[in-house]
This record gives structure tokens, C-alpha cells and sequence, in this order.
């Protein structure tokens, strides 16, 4: 019973009005927590100590874990969209993964780009061909191949569905992703917060780095939001032209 | 069945010089890597292997964006859609019949490059032996690709940049196996295994997607 009141409700939101309503009502609270979360994080993580050994420099981590994190957590939140493209024809989970594809590439870019900042001082080089290094920059040229395959098809529910296909059978990639770092002994530094037996790194940077966890996922969640919104319009606006255009052929 | 893949093999056969494109494309891939790392033979022999390996790659890309997209516009993929037979089956006929036409030249073609690469007999069996098993899971990847790019009348460069992340571990894991086939140390079999294994995979996963994919690409 709530079983099926919760589909209904899920597929009451399948009309964009309703959404659309939604978002507004919801999207200044996400936006407000967003706000407040980075401001403590980013205090947090800017007054705690140094690490002993790296100084400064550890604070990188901050704002390279979430990222990290969210790169592979969009991925997967735009496979459980194709899932609903494809089995549901969920009308915004079209717009939700289309929406998310080009945020994913956002927060890979970041993840690499402070990895390498981070791996300059580190490890003395800017990069290195090391397993999870390659495999999410492999994600990143996923992240585009998918947005230049949604650009390049007019039909925006075909789209939609071939895209979802290329989502799921890339999507093979995130689990190597997540422990090509246990598989391959390379270079980058294995799973410490996340794992079997608790977390192994110290408390004072576990507290910053979670709230800037939390902070970046809610970053994410009101982009999205944000992002499917603008979709919607930008195909009611798509719609009422060829409408208009239509009306003006009749009438010449 | 059989007269979908004797038909599709004709057809790479005859039209056009389809598959001999691939083979040569291969060749001037190979061929052009010691012009810009230099004559260097020892250099050559030891990055063999990984050179044979990208060059198939790069040629295993060269034909997909034709393996459904001629289908398309003479109109007989509307009739393949139609038909009875479980499209998955069909998609992985056209498969079989691509690989035989467009992977099973490189593979033949590959001792010969090997000897350019001044190559000793092991490693170029090994890689033969890996491109053997290591190029169906790239037609059958390819496969997905070709299929979600149908619909577009330039798919061909697009299916490349889809396809060439998720080929990444055949890659990774066919030239550590040539590798470890000529080192002692490191053992070929894990690795071979595990190319195997992902040619297995994507011989389910790769039809299944490509099936999906002409469905939801027809008008």
C-alpha cells in the first residue's frame, strides 16, 4: 500500500507543472543550505591544523574527495535516470540525466584538477598514468562523449532514450572506478574514509571533510534541480516557437 | 541467420573494400609510429606489443559507424527491426559477421607488423593470440556505439569518442598480457583470463545495448 502510494506520487511528479512548482518552493531552502554548509566547511577546514608532514597543502584534499566523490555519485544518479528513461519513460528523467551530464563533468574536472595541483608538491609531477588517475579521466571523456551525443540529436525524448542505452553500458566503469585503487597497488593512496573496519584517517580532518562532503552534495543537488528546471523551460519556449511558427505559416 | 552473416560478410567483403581499408589503415598506423619515435630497433621491439595493439584499436574503429548506418538508409533495418527473431540474436549476427570481416584481417595482418617491430616469435604470438580474443569485445562495444549513433547523419567520429573510453580496459589488459607473455616475472594467464572474460561480458552486454539502442533510434 505505501508502496504504491509512493510510485504515485512519483509519477504525479512526471508532470513538469507539478516539478516545476516544486522546485521553486524547495530550491531556496536546498540553495540556503548549500550556503550555510560550505560556509561552516570551508571555516572548518581552513583553521583546523596542517598535517605534520604535508602543511598547507592537505587542505586540497577538502574540496578534492567531495568532488571525486560526486563525479562518480552524478554518474550514477544519471544511471538510475536512464533506468527510469528506459523502463518508466519517466518524462524528467530524460531531463535529469541530459541535466546532469554536463555537473558530472564539472566535478571530474575539479577532482582532477586538484589532484593535480595536489600531486605537483606531492608526488613531484603534475600526473601520472596511475589506475584511478586514468580511469576518471577515462569518466571525464565519458561525460562528454555523453553531452556531445545529446547536442547532436534534435529530437529531444530520442535522445533521451539512446543516451540512457550509452549511460548503463558505461556505467560499468564506475565500480572499477571505485576500487581500482584496492585492485591496482599503484600510486594514488588507497580507500581511507569509506571502508570495511571504519575510517582511517584522524578525526580533525574526518569533521571538515564531511561537511564539505555534505556541502558539495548539496551543491549538486540544487545545480540539478536547477539544471532540469532551465531544461523544462528551454523546451516549453522550443514547443511555443514551433507553435508560433506554425500559426505564422497558416496564416501567409 | 546464417544468410544475415553470409550477406553482411559479402557485403564488407565486396563494397567498397571495406575491410582491406581496415587492414591498411592498420598498416599505415603501425607504420608511422617509428617516424616519430625514431628507427631506435630495441626501442621498437619493446614497445610492440602496445603499437600492434592501439593500431587494431584505432582500424576496429575505422568501419563501425557502417555496421548499421548503411542498414539505415536503404531502409532494411526497418525489416530487421520487424522480423521475428529476437533482435538481440540478430545484433550479435551482424556482430560475428563484422568481426569476420573487419577484426579477423587485423588479426591476421598482425604477425607481419610484428616482424616490422622487430619483435621476437613469443611476443608476437602472444599479441596475435590476444587480438584473437581481445577484438570481438571491441566490435561488440563498437556495437552500442554504431547503434546510438545511427539516427545521426555524421555519426561516424562520434561513435569513436563514445566508443574509445569504454575500450580502455581491452586495451589495458591485451598488451599487459603480450607483456607479460615475453617477461618472465609477471604471468600471462591472469591477465589473458581477464581479457577473455571481458570479451565475454560485452559479447552479453554489448548486443543487449545495441538491441535497446535500434529500437528507441527508429522513428
Amino acid at each position: 500500500m505505501t508502496d504504491s502510494l509512493a510510485i504515485s506520487k512519483f509519477t504525479e511528479l512526471a508532470n513538469p507543472t507539478r516539478f516545476l512548482a516544486l522546485a521553486a518552493r524547495i530550491l531556496p531552502w536546498m540553495a540556503a543550505a548549500t550556503a550555510i554548509l560550505f560556509a561552516i566547511g570551508l571555516y572548518l577546514s581552513f583553521t583546523t591544523e596542517g598535517d605534520y608532514q604535508q602543511g598547507a597543502t592537505v587542505r586540497i584534499m577538502y574540496v578534492h574527495v567531495p568532488a571525486a566523490w560526486l563525479s562518480m555519485m552524478c554518474y550514477t544518479v544519471m544511471a538510475v535516470s536512464a533506468i527510469g528513461t528506459l523502463v518508466w519513460r519517466h518524462p524528467l528523467a530524460d531531463v535529469s540525466h541530459k541535466a546532469a551530464a554536463p555537473l558530472g563533468a564539472a566535478f571530474t574536472l575539479i577532482a582532477l584538477a586538484t589532484g593535480s595541483l595536489w600531486g605537483r608538491p606531492m608526488w613531484g609531477t603534475w600526473w601520472v598514468w596511475d589506475a584511478r588517475l586514468t580511469s576518471v579521466f577515462v569518466l571525464f571523456l565519458m561525460y562528454l562523449g555523453l553531452i556531445a551525443l545529446n547536442r547532436a540529436m534534435d529530437d529531444p525524448s530520442r535522445a533521451a532514450r539512446v543516451s540512457a542505452v550509452l549511460i548503463l553500458v558505461g556505467f560499468v566503469n564506475i565500480p572499477i572506478i571505485k576500487f581500482s585503487v584496492d585492485w591496482w597497488n599503484t600510486l594514488h593512496q588507497p580507500a581511507s574514509v569509506i571502508r570495511m573496519g571504519g575510517p582511517t584517517i584522524d578525526r580533525e580532518f574526518l569533521w571538515p571533510l564531511l561537511v564539505m562532503a555534505i556541502a558539495f552534495t548539496m551543491l549538486f543537488f540544487t545545480l540539478h534541480v536547477m539544471a532540469m528546471r532551465n531544461e523544462i523551460w528551454r523546451r516549453r519556449v522550443a514547443a511555443q516557437r514551433r507553435m508560433a511558427a506554425r500559426l505564422a505559416g497558416r496564416e501567409a | 541467420m546464417t544468410s544475415l552473416l553470409l550477406r553482411d560478410l559479402k557485403l564488407s567483403v565486396r563494397a567498397g573494400g571495406g575491410a582491406l581499408i581496415g587492414v591498411l589503415f592498420f598498416m599505415t598506423v603501425v607504420a608511422v609510429i617509428p617516424f616519430g619515435v625514431g628507427p631506435d630497433l630495441n626501442l621498437l621491439s619493446r614497445i610492440g606489443p602496445a603499437i600492434v595493439w592501439i593500431g587494431a584499436l584505432l582500424s576496429a574503429l575505422l568501419g563501425l559507424d557502417r555496421l548499421f548506418q548503411t542498414e539505415r538508409e536503404d531502409g532494411s533495418l526497418d525489416l530487421l527491426l520487424m522480423q521475428e527473431h529476437p533482435l538481440v540474436l540478430t545484433v550479435l549476427v551482424k556482430c560475428l559477421a563484422h568481426w569476420l570481416g573487419n577484426g579477423l584481417p587485423l588479426v591476421i595482418a598482425s604477425p607481419l607488423l610484428g616482424l616490422f617491430m622487430n619483435m621476437d616469435e613469443v611476443a608476437i604470438g602472444a599479441t596475435m593470440l590476444t587480438l584473437l580474443v581481445g577484438t570481438p569485445a571491441l566490435t561488440f562495444i563498437g556495437a552500442v556505439g554504431a547503434a546510438v549513433a545511427v539516427a545521426l547523419p555524421r555519426g561516424g567520429l562520434l561513435v569513436s569518442i563514445l566508443v574509445l573510453p569504454l575500450a580502455v580496459p581491452v586495451l589495458i589488459f591485451g598488451v599487459s598480457a603480450s607483456y607479460a607473455a615475453v617477461e618472465d616475472p609477471a604471468p600471462f594467464m591472469p591477465p589473458f583470463l581477464i581479457l577473455v572474460a571481458i570479451t565475454m561480458f560485452f559479447a552479453v552486454l554489448g548486443p543487449l545495448g545495441a538491441a535497446l539502442a535500434l529500437r528507441n533510434a527508429g522513428d
